[in-house]
């Protein structure tokens, strides 16, 4: 963040693991959900028991794919699974089935936005593999407990080149493989609940230095903020060692929210020697032509593409463009709006503030049946023809209708007094109780405080209860001020 | 008194009503009894094998057709799993293990109203050619009871020999279905690599293991090979699409073959003079009624055992960490905080000398920098076979070979080191390594008073003219 003025570098690399939304596990026919009872989505075949083989599900293998065009990876056309030897109870056959040298996805890229300018960050392959049970170490006294719910779900493992130069731009990467994953429907991106996961690889070295620095990984970062924070931190910590003239020792830490610090871990795994060889219980998969080209066809248009096309189609501003792409839901659904009228940016401004605020108040989403994109467009129209205001359609017409989306708006919105009052006599009535009220300030008004008109304006709109028409309103507003003078 | 001379004939007794399904498990559960001492079966299912079978005759008595396996008593190797019933592999590891699911196997032969008679001792987990097993005991040769079954599939070779079932299902990762058969002159049969689905077979390697047929005759393991065989959604080694039905054309039995000896074989030194002049009998015999019979230079002959040795205990390193006594199996009763502790207490404990031998063996070749010396080379040596292999047989429709270099040892001889007692596999495992379906056919007597046969390979695939070829040379003799 303040590199500029250290003498320093962060080199960063991030690991991060996509639990992928398949029904079934990635290699036997139980089903693949968290929060079930512990125990309950297990069979012979998670369990490892004797003379059980694996059976490769193709929809893990179509998501990972997917994952790899959105990431414009060079997709692999024959590839293999490995086995990863090392012993842990939460691990039933005693190895993990991945993927070692032939990943499914090489290369690749994903643009994120750093200070209003784009940059790729490079990948290095994007691989499928099997997750292993759950160790409960804090359940008992005694002894350690194990879920093998988990046992053998499909995940990605997506790994950054050292590209990452700050904490910021990790959490920018990880949101926006957060915001892919979603948008393809591959991975919920929970990371409370572990479906998205993130390691990171830390090194410093001097400003300019080609070489990299001794690395630390940093495990257990379980939210987008924490990865943030923890990544900062440990740049921080290096730093300090560098400066101090300490060594750095290669290590494996974990990140403690409480305390925002990291502390070293008790590796079960970096002695061990993992013994990788091709997974002889399963052949080769093949990724044929046929294959590819359906998944490529079945691509939605990517987030970033849609923001661009917002701005250029649509002439929205990017910040308007990016709050609607922030999630796909939203984005359909203003791409449904669209359909039915060509103010752009009041679909934008109702679809972002007001109806986004209603849901999340409601603990919805634009997954749940909303207002159909017609009635929107019927509400713009009445802002449109000055028949509302903008705040009332927002606040009140608007919620009004989510729970009465048979009504008609006009109708709706005529009977409950929410359209605006722009009969003269009404208004000019208004005017002058305010004016009445307040005798100091239209007298500080006509000895030149013109600002002074806005608290007026606003008056009005209190005691219309903002149905009076701004415009016509500051029109009469002035005229009498002036006349009265 | 009940005999049994093959399906078919089997089955034409049983429309006839001469014979019951119920009367032939009471002669093999009695038959079992009397010869306990060959320690052939480790459990016999005795009552429900009775009640399946009466069930079996009910059918037939209402009229019902017979199914392809109807009745017909079948033996099971002690690392096939049957749903609710105790699978061991022969180890300490897993001696109160019952398994949760029958393989595919199990349920192909059910479906066809197969009889399953019991588990049948074995090597532990499959690695062996002796059968001498340390949990069970040693399976003994019924032509000589001082003598050894063979191994691994040793009971179920020696089940067939002494008549306690009709046939038996093995593996064969090395040689352990053929080798035992060849030791208890009976006929030992490993498909095509993928011709029959794993799920369920207790892996030794899994790149190697096929399950096997061991019977009397060729018919027989055809109609059981047929049952067995096809795709399984549980097992994705299976190969696709590939037919073993009875329909299958092969070439007329008079039509002459082309067959290729490999002279590297022949001329190895642990080879038996006796088992020499058969197979070289056996060639002139073909030669003689017109069938191309030539000698083709097999160079990489001295690298088999060892390519077979590395990849297939790096591959049963792997697939036997699954026994840590987390789960299921051997699990010492003690008190500790140590993992490592936990592991090593109870897989040291649980697994036999051979196992842990290979576990070692096997954890060696794959670690880091012996990889590239070891597993990786053998990875080659591998691929230069399948290549020799393919070779071979676009000239050849045949090559045969002996199945053992050696007359069965006696029981409790195995004093010489490891790498002579793997060294008898030198002709077994080739077929393994390449893929390629292999039968062990008996058909010499031995001057030690044992007998001993010739093996026949196929190229992959093509099993169905292996087994029909299998018996033409059979009927010869």
């Amino acid at each position: 963040m303040k590199c500029e003025k250290e003498p320093y570098e962060a080199v960063i690399g991030l690991e991060i693991h996509a639990r992928l939304a398949t029904n079934t596990k990635l290699f036997c026919g139980d089903y693949n959900r968290f929060g079930d009872t512990p125990n309950s989505l297990i069979s012979e075949i998670s369990l490892a028991h004797p003379g059980t083989l694996p059976f490769l599900n193709k929809k893990a293998v179509s998501f990972a794919v997917k994952m790899g065009i959105a990431c414009h990876c060079d997709i692999t056309d024959t590839t293999y699974f490995a086995r990863k030897n090392y012993f842990y109870p939460d691990l039933p056959k005693g190895y993990q089935v991945t993927q070692h040298i032939s990943p499914i996805c090489k290369n690749g890229y994903v643009p994120i936005r750093i200070e209003n300018e784009i940059k790729d960050i490079f990948l290095n392959r994007i691989h499928l593999e099997e997750d292993a049970g759950k160790s409960l170490h804090d359940l008992d006294d005694k002894f350690s407990c194990l879920d093998f719910n988990r046992a053998g779900t499909p995940l990605i493992e997506i790994v950054t080149e050292p590209v990452l130069h700050s904490a910021e731009e990790a959490y920018q990467f990880l949101s926006e493989i957060r915001r892919l994953v979603k948008w393809l429907d591959i991975c919920d991106g929970n990371m409370e609940e572990g479906s998205l996961r993130c390691d990171a690889n830390i090194s410093i070295r001097p400003k300019g230095s080609k070489k990299l620095g001794v690395k630390v990984e940093v495990k257990n970062l379980n939210s987008l903020r924490f990865v943030k924070k923890a990544i900062q931190v440990e740049i921080n910590r290096l730093i300090e060692l560098a400066k101090k003239n300490q060594q750095i020792i290669q290590e494996t830490r974990s990140y403690d929210a409480t305390s925002n610090t990291t502390f070293p871990m008790r590796d079960k795994e970096s002695a061990d020697d993992y013994r990788y060889f091709p997974e002889p219980d399963l052949p080769p998969v093949k990724i044929n032509e046929g294959f590819f080209s359906d998944l490529k066809k079945s691509m939605p248009e990517l987030p970033s593409q849609k923001e661009k096309r917002y701005c250029n189609e649509y002439k929205l501003p990017l910040l308007d463009a990016e709050r609607l792409c922030a999630e796909k839901q939203v984005a359909c659904y203003f791409d449904e709006a669209v359909k039915y009228s060509t103010n752009y940016k009041a679909l934008a401004n109702l679809i972002t503030g007001p109806l986004m605020q209603y849901l999340h108040e409601q603990k919805s989403d634009f997954s749940n049946p909303v207002l159909p994109a017609n009635k929107l467009e019927e509400i713009v129209q009445l802002i449109d023809e000055n028949k509302i205001n903008f705040s009332i359609a927002a606040s009140k017409l608007l919620p009004f209708l989510m729970t009465h989306q048979n009504e008609d708006v006009l109708v709706a919105a005529t009977r409950e007094g929410w359209l605006q009052i722009n009969d003269t006599d009404e208004l000019e009535k208004w005017i002058q109780m305010v004016l009445d009220r307040m005798p100091d300030k239209v007298k500080q008004y006509q000895q030149g405080k013109k600002g002074l008109i806005g608290l007026m304006m606003g008056e009005v709109k209190k005691i219309s209860k903002g149905k009076a028409d701004p415009v016509i309103t500051i029109k009469l507003l002035e005229e009498k001020l002036t006349k009265s003078n | 008194m009940f005999t049994f001379v093959s399906i078919q004939d089997y089955h034409l007794q049983l429309v006839h009503g001469r014979q019951t399904c119920v009367q032939a498990v009471t002669h093999y559960i009695r038959e079992i009894q009397l010869q306990n001492h060959l320690n052939a079966f480790i459990e016999t299912f005795k009552d429900e094998a009775l009640a399946r079978a009466s069930e079996l005759d009910a059918e037939i008595k209402e009229g019902k057709p017979l199914r392809k396996l109807h009745g017909v008593v079948i033996g099971i190797k002690d690392n096939i799993c049957y749903k609710d019933h105790f699978i061991s592999a022969g180890s300490n590891i897993l001696r109160h293990f019952k398994s949760l699911y029958s393989a595919t196997v199990i349920e192909r032969i059910l479906a066809e109203g197969a009889i399953i008679i019991g588990r049948q001792n074995c090597d532990e987990f499959a690695m062996g050619n002796r059968n001498e097993n340390p949990v069970y005991g040693p399976v003994k040769n019924q032509l000589d009871n001082t003598r050894i079954s063979g191994g691994s599939s040793g009971g179920s070779a020696v089940a067939v020999q002494a008549s306690l079932c009709m046939a038996s299902l093995g593996s064969d990762t090395g040689g352990s279905v053929r080798q035992p058969a060849d030791h208890c002159g009976v006929i030992g049969f490993k498909p095509s690599y993928g011709m029959i689905s794993r799920h369920g077979l207790i892996a030794y390697a899994s790149s190697f293991d096929q399950i096997g047929i061991i019977a009397n005759n060729i018919d027989d393991i055809e109609k059981i090979f047929h049952i067995l065989s096809g795709e399984d959604g549980f097992d994705s080694t299976v190969l696709p699409n590939v037919r073993t039905d009875s329909a299958i054309e092969t070439k007329p039995v008079k039509s002459t073959s082309k067959i290729a000896w490999l002279p590297e074989t022949l001329h190895h030194t642990s080879l038996d003079p006796e088992i020499k002049t058969g197979l070289k009998n056996t060639l002139e015999s073909l030669q003689k009624e017109g069938h191309l019979v030539e000698a083709v230079p097999f160079p990489l002959i001295d690298f088999i055992v060892p390519a077979y040795y590395i990849l297939t205990t790096a591959e049963a390193s792997s697939n036997l960490s699954r026994y840590d006594g987390v789960r299921y199996g051997y699990r010492k009763a003690m008190q500790t905080s140590d993992l490592f502790d936990f592991y090593a207490k109870n897989r040291s404990e649980g697994f036999g000398w051979e196992v842990k031998k290979r576990i070692m063996l096997g954890t060696f070749v794959l670690s880091a920098g012996y990889f590239d010396q070891y597993f990786k080379k053998a990875q080659q040596v591998r691929k230069l076979i399948i290549q020799l292999s393919e070779k071979i047989f676009q000239q050849y429709d045949f090559i045969l070979l002996p199945t053992v270099p050696q007359v069965p040892d006696r029981i409790g001889t195995s004093g010489e080191s490891s790498t002579s007692g793997y060294l008898s596999d030198i002709y077994t495992v080739f077929a393994n390594l390449a893929g390629i379906p292999a039968i062990s056919l008996p058909i010499y007597k031995h001057t030690s008073g044992m007998v001993f046969g010739i093996q026949a390979m196929s190229s992959q695939k093509n099993d169905i003219p292996l087994l029909r070829f299998s018996e033409t040379l059979l009927k010869k003799h």
